[in-house]
């Protein structure tokens, strides 16, 4: 069973008066429960193709399915509101809002979706448990490690339960040993919730630990071969 | 965590530009506080002196107003004691009232014929003890009114109070110590001869002058005929402006109607009436029409607006300053939070597409945006109200005072903040309002961020 479906994806990108085709027709299927990695060398298309999944982006061309919703025939504040219920990012820069403690950067979502605020704080000391924050939800980003930012991403990434995650180089701003952590526990997250998650990433050890992989170079795929059995 | 708190902590984060804002916000908020409250206590001020000297409301012969000057004899009211009665018997209006009392305006000629000079005055007939109660109106409880009573008070009928300039002129100066009175250089005559029955008018019982100040009084009859009175100077008061100092003659109202009507029965030129409160002029305006309507006299209702335009145009002066000051200071603060606003935008590029992409609308980036405008707004409107409010307290404390156009005495320079809940609120939303409007622009401006380029923003 498929999370994401996408279908003849075009994307390009004017720089001046020059035509930049950042994704040329791609089509793939992304299992719904699984790992998946988008991999290819810089300016291959993945952050472009992760956007485009995500609906911050909308194609020139084809359309992107997710959990059942074609991304294209929403309006503005439709999508958004989809984002909210069903799309959960972690960024590279961790995109924590520096004003809010780490307990409400996790409630952020669930306030968006509406959730009362009891439930708020339950799922979200739920969450900051699941990735070894309990004692830093007081905390702001700004009095947390680069590692800990990333896990608070990560707890609100999965604070409504997404049908799927999206992370862009997630690792790419930890060092190895953090990065190494980080990638255990959203694989560790991602059987625990039962979520789709895909990265975009060079890390050879989150390529290892995916159960999909998606090459892309130009704008284009060359392997969407599965590297393991989803889980 | 809703999106004012969000707001709040924003504004919290930047405190130095936040400060920075709040603290234009607020000199700006003092400034037309202040400045509306000098504005204010200017215009009760003139109004409070105003209804003191000539009522809130007088009935006058219809044409009065514009022509009475020239011949006031002509234009006066017949039976005005029984008018006045029915005024004061009104079962609607009299609750209103405070103060009915009569004048009669004449034009003459005044003279010093001792010392051989005459010049053309205008003068009020007053009933005493009327004017002494239209001075204690001060239904705005200003502050350094003066208390005393009219010159005119416990004088003989055949008393008068000149203005200093008449004083001058007819070289009365020692007697009623006047000040800055100079001797005039002596100017060679060039017309006829003072007549000889005019001329022995002073010399006609000179053992009743002595040790006293007296002027002539010739004055025209309503049939037209001159008359003549002699009257008793006690004072030369200062009327604040020459044009009126150098006319000035105020007696009593039975003398100035026996010179104006001699035996006939005496009329008046104007019944002044002065409310309990200045609010209800309309009402009493609107009960007079009806009380005066199909009566056997032409007569009108002035209000104190009409029959002082100094009014009008020095409250309309102070306005249009205040407005002046009050839209350079709107510009000031939609500048300034605009531009903070702008400065937030592009230094939270980032933040702003990391919420559109957690699912935030456009509308919730707008809405985060004004709300913090508006906290700024309501903040720089309490603080600079509560400044405002402690610096009017330290002027109205200080002793300051000044001399206002057309008076003849210095009086306390005060501001009217406190208590001033219009002027306050209006100073709060007008604030509010800019700072709300001054942030939509750049709310309107983050909202339509693209994501991923906000996202990208280094």
């Amino acid at each position: 069973m498929s999370a994401i479906e996408v279908i003849d994806l075009s994307r390009h990108y004017r720089l001046g008066s020059v035509d930049v085709p950042a994704l040329r027709g791609v089509s793939l299927s992304i299992a719904a429960n699984a790992f998946t990695v988008l991999s290819g060398p810089s300016g291959s298309g993945k952050s472009t193709l992760l956007n485009l999944l995500g609906g911050l982006d909308r194609p020139d061309s084809g359309h992107v399915v997710v959990a059942g919703q074609r991304l294209d025939t929403l309006d503005d504040n439709h999508l958004s509101d989809f984002r909210a219920r069903h799309i959960g990012f972690v960024f590279q820069h961790f995109n924590l809002l520096p004003v809010l403690t780490a307990r409400e950067n996790v409630e952020y979502p669930l306030l968006l979706a509406g959730v009362a605020a009891v439930e708020r704080r339950r799922r979200a000391a739920e969450l900051l448990d699941a990735v070894g924050l309990a004692d830093r939800a007081a905390n702001l980003p700004g009095q947390l490690s680069g590692g800990q930012r990333q896990r608070v991403a990560i707890a609100r990434a999965l604070a409504l339960r997404p049908a799927l995650v999206l992370a862009d180089e997630p690792t790419a701003n930890l060092d190895s040993h953090t990065g190494a952590a980080i990638i255990a526990l959203m694989r560790d997250m991602q059987r625990q919730y039962q979520t789709c998650f895909v990265f975009s990433s060079h890390d050879a050890q989150l390529l290892a630990a995916a159960d999909h992989a998606v090459l892309l170079r130009d704008g284009q795929l060359q392997a969407p071969a599965a590297v393991k059995e989803a889980a | 965590m809703n999106t004012l708190q969000l707001a709040a902590r924003n504004l919290v984060r930047n405190r130095r530009r936040t400060l920075t804002t709040l603290l234009a916000m607020i000199v700006g908020v003092v400034a037309v506080l202040i400045f509306g409250g000098y504005d204010r206590n200017i215009r009760l001020g003139l109004e409070t002196d105003f209804v003191r000297g000539s009522g809130h409301l007088q009935i006058q012969h219809r044409d009065y107003f514009l022509f009475g000057s020239g011949n006031p004899a002509a234009y006066g009211i017949r039976d005005y004691a029984q008018l006045m009665q029915k005024l004061q018997a009104d079962p609607q209006l009299a609750p209103l009232l405070q103060v009915v009392t009569p004048v009669l305006d004449l034009g003459g000629i005044a003279g010093n014929f001792a010392s051989g000079v005459s010049r053309t005055v205008y003068g009020r007939g007053v009933d005493v003890a009327g004017q002494n109660r239209l001075k204690q109106w001060n239904d705005y409880r200003m502050v350094g009114l003066p208390q005393r009573s009219v010159a005119l008070t416990g004088t003989a009928p055949n008393a008068a109070v000149v203005g200093t300039g008449v004083a001058r002129v007819l070289q009365l100066c020692g007697p009623l110590q006047v000040k800055d009175c100079p001797q005039p250089l002596p100017v060679r005559e060039q017309g006829s001869t003072m007549p000889a029955d005019l001329a022995a008018l002073p010399v006609a019982s000179p053992a009743a002058n002595v040790g006293r100040v007296q002027i002539e009084l010739l004055a025209a009859r309503a049939s037209g005929a001159p008359n003549v009175a002699s009257l008793q100077v006690v004072k030369a008061e200062q009327q604040g402006v020459k044009a009126l100092d150098d006319i000035s003659v105020q007696l009593h109202l039975t003398q100035a109607q026996q010179l104006v009507y001699g035996q006939g029965a005496p009329q008046v030129s104007a019944i002044v009436l002065q409310l309990r409160h200045s609010r209800d002029m309309s009402a009493a305006r609107a009960r007079l029409a009806q009380l005066l309507q199909g009566g056997s006299q032409p007569l009108v209702v002035q209000d104190f607006a009409t029959l002082n335009p100094q009014y009008g145009q020095i409250t309309g002066m102070f306005a249009a300053i205040l407005g002046f000051v009050a839209v350079l200071i709107g510009a000031i603060v939609l500048f300034t939070v605009g531009n903070t606003m702008s400065m937030a935008v592009v230094e939270r590029t980032v933040e702003i597409g990391t919420l559109r992409a957690l699912g935030l609308r456009q509308a919730g980036i707008r809405r985060l945006f004004v709300s913090e405008g508006l906290l700024l707004g309501v903040s720089g409107a309490l603080l600079g109200s509560l400044l405002a409010l402690g610096l009017a307290w330290l002027i109205n404390h200080s002793g300051l005072t000044w001399l206002p156009p057309g008076n003849s005495e210095r009086i306390p320079l005060l501001v009217r903040v406190a208590g001033e809940y219009g002027m306050l609120l209006a100073t709060a939303v007008g604030l509010i309002v800019l700072s709300v409007l001054s942030a939509w622009w750049p709310a309107r401006r983050a909202a339509r961020l693209d994501i991923v380029e906000a996202l990208r923003h280094a």
